[in-house]
C-alpha cells in the first residue's frame, strides 16, 4: 500500500510537470498541451516512484524503460527528464527550436533519457515488445512501460503488437492506455470509436486493469498489480481528461495541438500554482 | 556457369554468424521457408521469433531488440519489407540509425509465378531514399554470404535485396565483402556497365559477345547501391565513351538513378538505363521468360552499349 506521503509527493510532482508543460508552451506557440496533461499523473508515478532510472547514466543496462508511443505528448516527458537531471532545465525553453535537443516528438539520439524515436503513431508497443524480448534473453529484470493514446488504438499495428506481447508471454511489459477520449478532431466516440477497450485487450489475452488515470492511489496500485502479474502482459486502461488541470483546455480538442493566448497562459499558470494537499 | 542459391547462402550465413555472435536474433513473418531464415530457427530456436504475418510489427519490434543490444535480422519478401513496413523502417529504425538488418527476399521479378503483388521493382529506390540506410544487392551466393558477415560488422540499418532463384557464380571466393566498394568483374575501356544482382551475369555475357566485335566493355558489380562512392564511380568511367546501368528494378530511383546522380556533370558521358520501364510485374511460368519480357537480358545490355557507341 502506498503511503499518504508518497501519494502527496507524486501528486505534487504531477502538478509541477503540468506547470512545466505550460511554461514550455508559452504564449502563442502551438503544442500538444491536452495529451501532455492527460498523462501527467501516470508519467509522475512512473518516473518518481515505479521506475528505476539513473540520470547520470541514462543507458545503464538494468534501468526500466519508458516509451511514449503517443509521442506528441513529449512535453510532459521532457519536464520529468529535466527535473530528474537528465539534461539542464534551460533546454525546456528551447523545445522544438532549431538545433535544440528537444524535438517535437521523442528523439533518442538528441535527448538523454529518451529510449526510442516514437510519434508515428502505433509503433511504440512493438518497440516495447522488442525491448522486453531482448531484456528477457539477457536475463535482465527491468520492465518496459509504454503509454499509448486511445486515438492511437485505431492503428492496426497496435493490435499486431498486442497479439505478439501475449504470444511471447511478456510479463516484463506494461502498456498504459491514456484514455482521454479525444482525438485531434474531436471525441473518439463520434469520430473513430476505438471502444470498448477492456473486452478488446482482454480478448487478446492481456491482464487488464481499469483505473481513474488521475487518481494517484489507483495508478500506484495498478503498477503494483502489474508487477505481481506473471506469464502475460498487463494493460492499464487509465480513464483521463485531456488537458487535465487547466480549466479551458480540459476536454477541449482545440488544445490537442493548440496555442494559448497571454490570458490563457496566465490563467493556466495560476491554476497550476495551487500546491496540492501536503505539498513538498 | 554453375549456379547456386543466394537465399540458402543467406540462411547458412546467419547460422554461421549466429554461432559466434549471440547478439544475432532473427525475426520472420511466416516466409521462413522462402527467405531461408528457417535454417537459423533449426539451430537457435531461442533467438528466432516467428512474428506472424505482420511485417509492420516485426520491423518495429526489431527496433526494440536493437535497443536491447541485439542485432536483429528481419525477413520478408522485398515487396513487403520495403513497402508494408516502410513507415516502421523509416521512423523506428532509420531515424535513430538503429542496428537492424532488413532482408528483402524474393526481390525483383524473381518470384516469377506470384505476379505483381509479390514482385519488388521499387524497393531499391525506397530504401535508397531513406537517410542512414545502407543498401546491398548481392550478385551470387558467395557474395551473399560475405555480405551477411559485413552487415553484422556494420553498425546501422542495412537493407539486403536477395533473389529467389539460383544465380551464376561470378564473384571472387577469396576475401571479405567491403560495404561501399565497387568491384570490377570484367575490365574494359569503351563502355562501363554498372550492374547488380542477376544483371551482373547478363552484363558479362554481353561483354563477351561484344568483345568479338572488338568492343571493350568494363563490367562493375555495384552490389553496394548506398553508400555510393562518387570518387570510385568517376574513376571507373575514366576514359569510357558511355555508361550503361543494368538492374532488376524500375529504372526510376534505383541503381541507374544512383549512378546518374553521381555522373550528372559529365557532359560527354551519355547514360543508358536497362531496367523495368515504369511498370509492375506480372506472372510467368519461368524466371527467364519474365526477365526477357521486361528486357532484362544480355541482349538489352548489348543493344544499349551499341546505341551509345553509335550516337
Amino acid at each position: 500500500m502506498a503511503t499518504e506521503e508518497l501519494i502527496n509527493h507524486l501528486e505534487e510532482k504531477a502538478r509541477q510537470l503540468r506547470l512545466s508543460v505550460v511554461e514550455m508552451m508559452g504564449i502563442g506557440k502551438v503544442g500538444h498541451l491536452g495529451g501532455s496533461c492527460s498523462c501527467a499523473d501516470i508519467v509522475a508515478a512512473l518516473y518518481y516512484h515505479r521506475m528505476k532510472v539513473d540520470p547520470q547514466n541514462p543507458k545503464k543496462a538494468d534501468r526500466d524503460r519508458f516509451l511514449l508511443s503517443k509521442g506528441h505528448a513529449a512535453l510532459v516527458q521532457y519536464a520529468a527528464l529535466a527535473d530528474l537531471g537528465f539534461f539542464p532545465k534551460e533546454e525546456l525553453q528551447r523545445v522544438k527550436a532549431l538545433g535544440g535537443m528537444l524535438q517535437g516528438h521523442p528523439d533518442m539520439i538528441k535527448t538523454p533519457g529518451v529510449e526510442a524515436n516514437t510519434g508515428s503513431l502505433g509503433q511504440g508497443l512493438s518497440i516495447a515488445n522488442g525491448m522486453a524480448l531482448g531484456l528477457r534473453l539477457d536475463g535482465i529484470e527491468s520492465k518496459v512501460f509504454v503509454i499509448i493514446g486511445d486515438g492511437e488504438l485505431a492503428e492496426g499495428q497496435i493490435w499486431e503488437a498486442a497479439m505478439a506481447s501475449v504470444n511471447f508471454g511478456l510479463d516484463n511489459l506494461v502498456a498504459i492506455v491514456d484514455q482521454n477520449g479525444l482525438q485531434a478532431t474531436g471525441p473518439i466516440i463520434e469520430r473513430f470509436n476505438t471502444n470498448p477497450l477492456t473486452p478488446k485487450w482482454a480478448g487478446f489475452g492481456w491482464h487488464v486493469i481499469e483505473i481513474d488515470g488521475h487518481s494517484m492511489r489507483e495508478i500506484v496500485a495498478a503498477l503494483e498489480e502489474a508487477d505481481a502479474t506473471r506469464g502475460k502482459p498487463t494493460v492499464i486502461i487509465a480513464k483521463t481528461v485531456k488537458g487535465k488541470g487547466i480549466s479551458f483546455a480540459e476536454n477541449n480538442a482545440a488544445f490537442h495541438n493548440g496555442a494559448m493566448t497571454a490570458e490563457q497562459y496566465e490563467l493556466a499558470k495560476r491554476e497550476l500554482s495551487i500546491v496540492a494537499r501536503g505539498g513538498c | 556457369m554453375a549456379t547456386r542459391s543466394l537465399r540458402v547462402a543467406y540462411g547458412q550465413a546467419l547460422v554461421e554468424l549466429g554461432k559466434e555472435d549471440e547478439r544475432i536474433v532473427v525475426l520472420e513473418a511466416d516466409l521462413g521457408k522462402s527467405t531461408m531464415s528457417i535454417l537459423f530457427q533449426e539451430q537457435y530456436p531461442e533467438r528466432y521469433f516467428e512474428m506472424g504475418i505482420a511485417e509492420q510489427n516485426m520491423a518495429a519490434t526489431a527496433a526494440g531488440l536493437s535497443l536491447a543490444d541485439k542485432i536483429p535480422f528481419i525477413n520478408s519478401f522485398a515487396v513487403f519489407a520495403s513497402g508494408r513496413a516502410y513507415d516502421q523502417v523509416r521512423q523506428s529504425i532509420a531515424i535513430p540509425g538503429l542496428n537492424v538488418k532488413i532482408c528483402g527476399s524474393s526481390a525483383g521479378l524473381s518470384d516469377f509465378g506470384d505476379g505483381s503483388t509479390h514482385q519488388a521493382i521499387e524497393d531499391m529506390a525506397i530504401m535508397r531514399a531513406i537517410p542512414n540506410m545502407t543498401v546491398l544487392v548481392p550478385a551470387d551466393a558467395v557474395e551473399t554470404r560475405k555480405m551477411v558477415k559485413a552487415m553484422v560488422e556494420w553498425n546501422g540499418p542495412v537493407y539486403i535485396r536477395i533473389n529467389r532463384n539460383d544465380l551464376p557464380m561470378i564473384t571472387d571466393i577469396e576475401g571479405d565483402y567491403e560495404i561501399g566498394k565497387l568491384q570490377v568483374v570484367r575490365d574494359g575501356s569503351d563502355i562501363a556497365v554498372f550492374a547488380n544482382g542477376v544483371m551482373v551475369s547478363k552484363a558479362l555475357v554481353a561483354a563477351d559477345e561484344l568483345k568479338r566485335d572488338g568492343i571493350s566493355v568494363k563490367v562493375i558489380n555495384a552490389s553496394t547501391v548506398k553508400p555510393l562512392s562518387k570518387d570510385e564511380v568517376l574513376a571507373h568511367v575514366q576514359g569510357c565513351k558511355g555508361v550503361v546501368t543494368a538492374e532488376e528494378h524500375s529504372i526510376i530511383g534505383g541503381l541507374g538513378s544512383a549512378i546518374a546522380e553521381v555522373l550528372r556533370r559529365e557532359r560527354n558521358l551519355p547514360i543508358e538505363f536497362v531496367g523495368v520501364q515504369d511498370s509492375f510485374g506480372t506472372s510467368a511460368l519461368s524466371y527467364d521468360e519474365l526477365l526477357e519480357h521486361y528486357g532484362l537480358t544480355a541482349e538489352a545490355i548489348r543493344d544499349a552499349i551499341t546505341l551509345l557507341l553509335e550516337s
